[in-house]
C-alpha cells in the first residue's frame, strides 16, 4: 500500500531503531501522509508490514490525538482554546470560524472541503490567538485574518 | 546580558553562518577531554534542566553505569506541550546547531551512541528544520562514524510525536519511542538504569542541552556566574497572555517577574493591573498579581513564593480575567490529557472540570470549594507520573490565593430554590 518513496524511507529507518515495533509510528505517519487517514484496512496493513499484532496497531492509532481514524476536511483547521490563546480571544476566533464555514467543532463541512477541530497548546501561545490549517501555523489572528485565510484557501 | 542561546545573529540556523561564528568548536574541544571531564564540567556548571523539574543535569549524567554491555540513550525532549510554554520552537527554529552540538557533547560524555531527538508531531515545519540541520551536521562529519577522526561515533534520530501530552514525561516519551501508547512508567527503575528497550537512558530538555556546547567553550566558571548562583545560566522565558509584547526573551536566571513583565514584554495593555500570574507553564501554582513585588525566576525564588519555574512559559492575566474560567480550561486539559492508567488521575481530573464548570456557571456550592480540595489532594502524591501533581497544583493554588472568586460565584440559594 505505501507508495515506493516510504518503502525506501523504511528501509533506512529500519537501521536506526532496535526494533520493528518502535517503526510503528513513523509508519502510521507515512499512511496518514498518503491517505490522509488511517483506516482499518492500513492498520492491519501497517500490522502485517512490522508484524506486530493488530490490536497493538489500533491501540497506538487511538491514544494520540493526531491520528485520524477517518478523513478529514481538504483544510483541517485546528483552533487551540487553551489558556493564552483563550486569554486573547479564541472563543470568537471559534465561533466566527463556524459561523463563516457553517460547521461546529468536531464537523466536517458536506462538500469535503473544510473541517474544524478544537486543540489544546500547539506551543504558540505568544502568537495568541492561533489556529493551524493542514499542520501550518497562523498567529495573532483576528477575524479580518480569518476572512482573508479562508478567502485564499478557497 | 547579550542573548547566547538565541543570539541576534543573521542566518545562524545554516551550518555556515553557526560554524562561522564559532559553532561546533565546543564539540571539537569536549572530544580533546575525558568523557568524564565534560560530565565534571557540567555538574560544576550546575546547569538545572530547563524541563520544568530543574533537576541538575551534570548530576543526571553522572547517574548513567559506565561499564555496562548494553547501549546506552539519549531522549532529547522537544514533546514541548505544557500549556503556555514555546521556547525549544525557537532553538529549533533559530539555533538547531546549537542543540545539535549538545546533543553530540552529551553522547561523547556518557558513551552514547544513539540520540533520538523527540518532537511533538504538531511542529512539522520544526522537525523538517531540525532535519534539514543534522543533514548537514552529517554531512560535515559533525554525526555518524568517526566524529571528527576522533574515533567516537554517535548517531542523531528524530523521532515525531503524535499529539499527546503525557509523551512528555520521560517515561511515556520512552515507551512512544518504542512504538507503545504514551504510558509513563512505575518508578523506580530510573530511566539511567532502565530506560529505552531497558537500556541506561538520559532524558534532557532541548533547552538543556542546548547549554552544553556553552559550558563547554566558556568554562564552567563563566556559566556559573551567570544570574541566580544555584540556578544559574542563560533561561529563555516564554511571555504570553495579557502584555503588550508577547514573545519568548532570554535572560539570566534571576530577573523579577515584574521586569520580565514591564521591561522585555512591554507591560500589560492598557496599563491595567495584573490579576494574576501562572509562571511556568499551566502546572505551577497561581500567583496574586499583588504579590509579585521580590519574586524572580529562579528555582528558590519560586520556591518561595510558593510556586516552580517549571518551563519558565509566563502567563499573565490581567484585573478583568475569570480565573475560575481560566481554572476549567486548565482541568479539562489535564482530564483530556490523563492517560488513565491510574484511578486517582484519571478520575479525579474529570471530576475537578465537572466541578470547576459549576463555578464557571455560576452554579457552584459552598460544599464545592472543600470538595476540590478534597479531589486535588486525593490526585497529588497518588499517580505512577507527575501529571497528577499537574493538575492538582493549579487548583489548590486557586484556592488558597484567590477563595474570594470562588465564593463569588458560589450560588446565595441552596440549589433546590434554583430548580424549583
Ligand atoms: C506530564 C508531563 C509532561 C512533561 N512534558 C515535558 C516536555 O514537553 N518537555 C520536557 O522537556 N520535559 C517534560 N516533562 C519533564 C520530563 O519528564 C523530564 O523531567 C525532562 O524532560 C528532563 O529534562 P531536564 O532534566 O533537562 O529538564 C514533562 C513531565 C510531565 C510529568
Ligand atoms: S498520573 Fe495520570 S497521566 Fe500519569 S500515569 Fe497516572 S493516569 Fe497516566
Ligand atoms: S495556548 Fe494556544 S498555542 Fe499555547
Amino acid at each position: 500500500m505505501l507508495g515506493p518513496h516510504h518503502l525506501q524511507h523504511l528501509e533506512e529507518l529500519k537501521k536506526l531503531y532496535p526494533t520493528s515495533q518502535a517503526l510503528v509510528l513513523p509508519v502510521l505517519w507515512m499512511v496518514q501522509e498518503q491517505e490522509g487517514y488511517i483506516s482499518k484496512e492500513s492498520m492491519r496493513y501497517v500490522a502485517d508490514l512490522l508484524s506486530v499484532p493488530y490490536g497493538h496497531v489500533l491501540g497506538v492509532v487511538t491514544f494520540y490525538t493526531m491520528f485520524h481514524q477517518s478523513p478529514v476536511g481538504k483544510h483541517h483547521i485546528e483552533v487551540c482554546t487553551n489558556v493564552s490563546c483563550m486569554l486573547k480571544g479564541a472563543a470568537n476566533i471559534v465561533r466566527h470560524l463556524e459561523s463563516k464555514l457553517g460547521i461546529r467543532i468536531g464537523e466536517t463541512s458536506k462538500d469535503g472541503k473544510w473541517s474544524l477541530a478544537e486543540v489544546e497548546c500547539m506551543g504558540a501561545c505568544g502568537g495568541a490567538p492561533m489556529c493551524a490549517v493542514g499542520g501550518e501555523y497562523h498567529e495573532h489572528l483576528t477575524t479580518q485574518e480569518i476572512d482573508r485565510l479562508l478567502e485564499r484557501l478557497s | 546580558m547579550e542573548p547566547v542561546i538565541l543570539p541576534n545573529i543573521k542566518n545562524l540556523h545554516t551550518i555556515e553562518v553557526y560554524e562561522a561564528h564559532g559553532g561546533y568548536k565546543a564539540l571539537r574541544k569536549a572530544l580533546g577531554m575525558k568523557p568524564e571531564e565534560v560530565v565534571e564540567e557540567v555538574k560544576k556548571s550546575n546547569l538545572r534542566g530547563r524541563g520544568g523539574a530543574c533537576f541538575p543535569t551534570g548530576l543526571k549524567w553522572s547517574f548513567m553505569p559506565k561499564k555496562t554491555d548494553k547501549p546506552k540513550y539519549l531522549c532529547v525532549n522537544g514533546d514541548e506541550s505544557e500549556p503556555g510554554t514555546f521556547k525549544d520552537r525557537q532553538i529549533f527554529e533559530f539555533n538547531p546547531h546549537l542543540m545539535i552540538e549538545g546533543t553530540l557533547i552529551a553522547c561523547y560524555a556518557m558513551g552514547i551512541k544513539t540520540a533520538f531527538i523527540y518532537i511533538r508531531g504538531e511542529y512539522e515545519r520544526w522537525i523538517r528544520m531540525v532535519e534539514k540541520a543534522l543533514m548537514d551536521a552529517r554531512r560535515r562529519g559533525y554525526v555518524g562514524e568517526n566524529i571528527l577522526d576522533s574515533g567516537f561515533s554517535t548517531d542523531i534520530v528524530v523521532h515525531k510525536g503524535a499529539g499527546a501530552y503525557i509523551c512528555g514525561e520521560e517515561s511515556a516519551l520512552m515507551n512512544s519511542i518504542e512504538g507503545e501508547r504514551g504510558y509513563p512508567r512505575v518508578k523506580p527503575p530510573f530511566p539511567a538504569q532502565y530506560g529505552l528497550w531497558g537500556c541506561p537512558t538520559t532524558i534532557n530538555n532541548v533547552e538543556t542541552i542546548s547549554n552544553v556546547p556553552l559550558i563547554v567553550s566558556n568554562g564552567w566558571e563563566w556559566y556559573a556566574k551567570i544570574g541566580a548562583p544555584k540556578h544559574p545560566g542563560p533561561i529563555l522565558v516564554g511571555v504570553s497572555g495579557h502584555v503588550k509584547k508577547p514573545g519568548v526573551y532570554e535572560m539570566p536566571t534571576g530577573v523579577s517577574l515584574l521586569e520580565i513583565i514591564y521591561k522585555y514584554a512591554g507591560g500589560v495593555p492598557d496599563d491595567k493591573k495584573i490579576k494574576a500570574v501562572i509562571p511556568g507553564g499551566s502546572s505551577t501554582p497561581i500567583l496574586r498579581g499583588d504579590q509579585l513585588e521580590g519574586v524572580c525566576m529562579d528555582a528558590d525564588s519560586m520556591k518561595a513564593a510558593g510556586s516552580a519555574v517549571g518551563t519558565a512559559g509566563l502567563i499573565v492575566m490581567d484585573e478583568d480575567t475569570d480565573l475560575i474560567a481560566v481554572l476549567a480550561r486548565i482541568a479539562k486539559f489535564y482530564h483530556h490529557e490523563s492517560c488513565g492508567q491510574c484511578t486517582p488521575c484519571r478520575e479525579g481530573t474529570g471530576w475537578l472540570e465537572k466541578i470547576l464548570n459549576r463555578f464557571v456557571r455560576g452554579e457552584g456550592r459552598k460544599e464545592d470549594l472543600d470538595l476540590l480540595m478534597d479531589v486535588a489532594n486525593n490526585i497529588e502524591g497518588n499517580t505512577i507520573c507527575a501529571l497528577g501533581d499537574a493538575a492538582a497544583w493549579p487548583v489548590q493554588s486557586m484556592l488558597r490565593r484567590f477563595r474570594d472568586e470562588f465564593e463569588r460565584r458560589v450560588l446565595s440559594r441552596p440549589v433546590e430554590d434554583l430548580v424549583a
